[in-house]
Order: structure tokens, then C-alpha cells, then sequence
């Protein structure tokens, strides 16, 4: 992991979201599901994003403008320079025979860059409206639905591999589907390298740090 | 001499982290081992961040027995937190840690207002007295800001046996989500740190400094060399990083580079030459209004802690 001052190459609209791009310098994009805590421009702590797209040179970020850190994220304009620290915590396990990607909602972010080492593996993806749904466009090869029709009721009876990130329910009926599937999570973090102690989520009434023990954990 | 706050920094999972650092400050160590308070446990705030973690830690044996061999290792001068809910327990741990720390263990700090657990501590001075008697390593009290009369707290610890003081944890404080209007944090309040406590840690060592005589590291909102020099200023002979490390994992290089720029700046020969100096106007006004304590500010002594 490093920590670099990079310039921001393009600022892209998808839907509510945007696609923030960075010059990658000499940051190791990592193994897809891992993270970077971007600078978030005039707050205090960073956020941590994981990496959407890792093409040649750069690294690109979807971002749900929810709080004041993301919307200075998404406010953020191109030629203009943020701290960028990774990658950080631990990826999606690529040794996997029949691989299914599961999103929901902005938990579709580190999937393109996980279709793409995955040869454009089959992908399932519920959003809350059509227009979230357009980011449906970043990965190849997907089922796309919208509520009221949740992700979960375009899972095959036998779903092989499962990499999903998305919302803690879709997680947790994941789960009881899937139960060796890997699954993405998230929580606020203040450091994402383990020293905070903040990103803890209770998993099977054991804390987790998901900085560093996921944000990729089995879902059994 | 640059220090980490306590719980700001895993040295385990940031090893080059604590290394850039003088000394490692654990996470407060407890008796019994704790999983903390559950989620959601951080928050930012406008001029700061809340935290409620909740003093998770594996416990004094667990980490007796795996986690100091491991700080051992890493070759740099360890601080112990110490927690716990009765001045019997504090000893107990500063007994097992002087058993199997003396040369290996720097420092203990006694963990004495941690404002996110709810069983209240016995007197800071008792909890001291207790420690006192149980180690010859030397013993922190780190403080709490929130004390009506912290110079009074100081004073008293430094009368129980306190080798010397850390200054200040963080404030109790509360945020709401904006939309629900619910407290952001699973526990409700959380601990108050970052930009906004500087001048709470400033006024704190500024009081202490002129009531006792044992040293002081100061904490509490550094984010640069100059908010270094000040707390040195102030009192500190030593001072420590909190939240800055959460959003640079660099900071204790790039503030020590700033440090030496202030010291260059001012002709001074190290920093510690400035310790004390904001108390040099204020001589006038110890002599006129002297209460009985004695007061020598030390303006440009050089102490080391």
C-alpha cells in the first residue's frame, strides 16, 4: 500500500453516481474488492472506495453522493489533486470454478473491475430505479432488475460461485442461499488500515474489523 | 519526542507506522477481554470525529501471553494502556506488566477517563496510589478534559505517585444523522477528537504544567509541527498524534519535518527550548494572584520526559 498526492483524469455522471478517475501513478491497484481511502476535499477523515475500474494507468471509483465526504468526492473536478491510500483490506478469492457476481445498488462498484479478471463472468444486478440502474452499464454479461423486483429472485436455485457487494439485506438473504459465497462489506472507517478500530461489524455475534479481516468475507 | 494517542494506531497491522514513531502507545488494556461497543462506532463532525469504540482489546492475559511478544519485536519503546473498573484491577495489571515488562516496557499510562464506557472509576488519585505500589515503571495518568478543575486533578495524581501526565482524552459528544435525526453512533455518544480539541488540550497542559512539576505529553487535535510546538509551549515535554494518523498514515514524518522548520525558524536549538514559553507573560500574574501552589512556569527549560 502507498499513499500519493494524484490527479483526478475524469469525473464521469452514471445515473446518480459518478465515476471519479485518477491518475494511478504508481499505486497498485490491487485484487478487485479491495479498497483506497480517497481524500475527501475539506473534511477531516477519508473515505474508502473500492476500485470500480483499473485500466491502463488509472484508477476509477463509483461514488453514491450521500454525505458530505462523497458529495466533495463527486464535486471534485478534472486536474484537480487528492491523497489516495492503497489498496487496503482484502480482495475477492479469483480461484473460482462457476463464478456469479451479485450487486445491488452502489454495491455494484468493485464489480467491473472484478468481471474483468474474471474473463466477463455472469453478473446479477437489482437497483432501486431505472435510472440508479444505468451503472448496470459498467459490467459486462448482467441480469438487470429493478425494485420492486429484488436481486435475490434472479439467483438460480444453483448459484455455483457467488461475489456479491451490496446492502446488508441482499448480504444476508445472500447468505442463507449461497452460504459459501464471498461477500463484500461495508462500514464507516476512519483509517482503513486497522487502527481506528471504527469499521468493527458484528458478524455471527463476533466483531469483525473489516479493514483488515475483510471488507471480502466467507459468507459461512 | 513523538508519541501516537492511545488507540490510534495498531502497531501490528502498521508496523512502519509505529517505527516512524519516539514510542507506541497501545490500545487500553483491560482485565477481561472486551469486543467494545457495537456499530456503528465512528463518525465525522464538522471540526472533529466521535468515536465509540469501547476499549476493545484482548484482554491483560491474551495480551500478555500474544500481543507484547509480538510489540517486543518490532523494536520500539513501548507505552501500555492500562483500563479497568476498580483501582485493584489497574494494579493488578501494572503488577503482571511490571512481572514480565521492566526494561521492555518504557511507560505505563493509566487509561483514567475513557468516556465511553459507563461504570464510573474510582478516584484518579486512588487509582494511582494503587498502581504506585504495584510497579516501579513509570506511570502516565492521562486525564480527561472534562474535569472541572483538571490543574486540581493533576496535582492530585502527581501526590498519589504519577511519574507524569497525559493530556487530554477526548470530550463526550453527540451526532445526529441528518435525516433521521437519530444518533449516528450504535452507543449514542462517543468520544469528541480531532481539530477541534486542540485548544481543550492546550488549556489543559497550560493549567497542569503551572500546577505540578512531573511532565506532560500533550494530545489532542495535532495535525502539524507548529500545533506540536504549541502544546510544547504550553508545558509538554512530549506529544502525541490521534486522529491525524487515521487520514495520514505519514503524518508522524511530515510533522517532525515541520517541527524542526518552526525550531529553525525561531533560532531555537530543539524544540523542547521553546517548552513552557506561553506561560512567560502570564509571571506578573502568578506573583499577584498566588494561591499557595508553587508555580514556576519554566519558561525555556529544557526537560525531558
Amino acid at each position: 500500500m502507498r499513499r500519493e498526492r494524484r490527479k483526478v483524469t475524469g469525473v464521469e455522471q452514471v445515473g446518480p453516481y459518478t465515476l471519479l478517475r485518477v491518475d494511478a501513478g504508481r499505486l497498485d491497484a490491487g485484487v478487485p474488492g479491495q479498497f483506497f481511502m480517497l481524500e475527501a476535499p475539506g473534511r477531516l477523515l477519508p473515505r474508502p472506495m473500492s476500485v470500480c475500474l483499473a485500466a491502463a494507468g488509472e484508477l476509477a471509483f463509483l461514488i453514491d453522493p450521500i454525505g458530505p465526504g462523497t458529495r466533495a468526492l463527486c464535486s471534485l473536478e478534472r486536474g484537480e489533486e487528492l491523497h489516495v491510500f492503497g489498496p487496503l483490506g482484502n480482495g475477492f478469492e479469483l480461484d473460482v470454478e462457476r463464478p456469479l457476481l451479485v450487486g445491488g445498488g452502489i454495491g455494484i462498484a468493485p464489480l467491473p473491475f472484478l468481471s474483468d479478471r474474471l474473463g466477463g463472468a455472469p453478473a446479477i444486478l437489482g437497483f432501486r430505479t431505472g435510472w440508479h440502474a444505468e451503472a448496470a452499464a459498467l459490467v459486462p454479461n448482467a441480469e438487470v432488475c429493478v425494485e420492486p423486483v429484488y436481486v435475490t429472485e434472479l439467483l438460480p436455485d444453483d448459484p455455483g460461485d457467488v461475489l456479491a457487494c451490496g446492502p446488508e439485506p441482499m448480504l444476508a438473504a445472500l447468505r442463507a442461499r449461497a452460504p459459501d459465497a464471498q461477500l463484500a462489506w461495508e462500514a464507516p472507517m476512519a483509517c482503513g488500515y486497522g487502527a481506528c478500530y471504527g469499521c468493527a461489524v458484528e458478524i455471527d455475534g463476533e466483531l469483525k474489523r473489516l479493514c483488515v479481516e475483510g471488507p471480502v468475507l466467507r459468507a459461512a | 519526542m513523538l508519541l501516537n494517542a492511545s488507540g490510534c494506531l495498531d502497531a501490528l497491522t502498521a508496523p512502519e507506522v509505529a517505527r516512524s514513531l519516539d514510542g507506541f502507545v497501545t490500545k487500553t488494556i483491560t482485565p477481561e477481554p472486551r469486543e467494545g461497543n457495537p456499530p456503528v462506532r465512528i463518525a465525522e463532525t464538522d471540526a472533529g470525529m466521535l468515536n465509540s469504540i469501547g476499549l476493545a482489546n484482548p484482554g491483560r492475559d491474551r495480551f500478555l501471553a500474544e500481543t507484547l511478544p509480538r510489540l517486543r519485536e518490532l523494536g520500539v519503546p513501548l507505552w501500555v494502556s492500562v483500563g479497568g473498573f476498580s483501582a485493584a484491577e489497574y494494579a493488578a495489571t501494572c503488577a503482571a506488566l511490571a512481572a514480565v515488562g521492566e526494561g521492555d516496557i518504557e511507560a505505563i499510562e493509566l487509561n483514567l477517563s475513557c468516556p465511553n464506557v459507563d461504570e464510573a472509576p474510582e478516584s484518579a488519585a486512588a487509582i494511582v496510589s494503587a498502581c504506585r505500589a504495584a510497579t516501579t515503571l513509570p506511570l502516565y495518568a492521562k486525564l480527561s478534559p472534562a474535569a472541572w478543575d483538571i490543574a486540581e486533578a493533576a496535582r492530585a495524581v502527581e501526590a498519589a505517585g504519577a511519574d507524569g501526565l497525559s493530556l487530554v482524552n477526548t470530550l463526550r459528544g453527540l451526532a445526529l444523522d441528518e435525516r433521521t435525526l437519530l444518533p449516528k453512533l450504535g452507543r449514542g455518544t462517543g468520544g469528541y477528537s480531532g481539530p477541534a480539541l486542540k485548544p481543550v488540550a492546550l488549556a489543559a497542559v497550560y493549567a497542569c504544567s503551572a500546577a505540578v512539576e512531573i511532565p506532560i505529553v500533550g494530545m489532542g487535535g495535532v495535525q502539524s509541527g507548529l500545533d506540536v510546538l504549541e502544546l510544547i509551549a504550553a508545558g509538554a515535554s512530549a506529544v502525541a498524534l490521534g486522529t491525524i494518523l487515521f487520514s495520514d498514515p505519514g503524518a508522524p514524518a511530515r510533522v517532525r519535518a515541520e517541527l524542526e522548520a518552526e525550531v529553525a525558524a525561531r533560532d531555537l536549538a530543539h524544540p523542547l527550548d521553546a517548552r513552557g514559553a506561553a506561560h512567560s507573560s502570564l509571571q506578573i500574574g502568578v506573583s499577584r494572584f498566588d494561591n499557595g501552589h508553587e508555580k514556576r512556569p519554566g519558561n525555556g527549560r529544557k526537560v525531558t520526559a
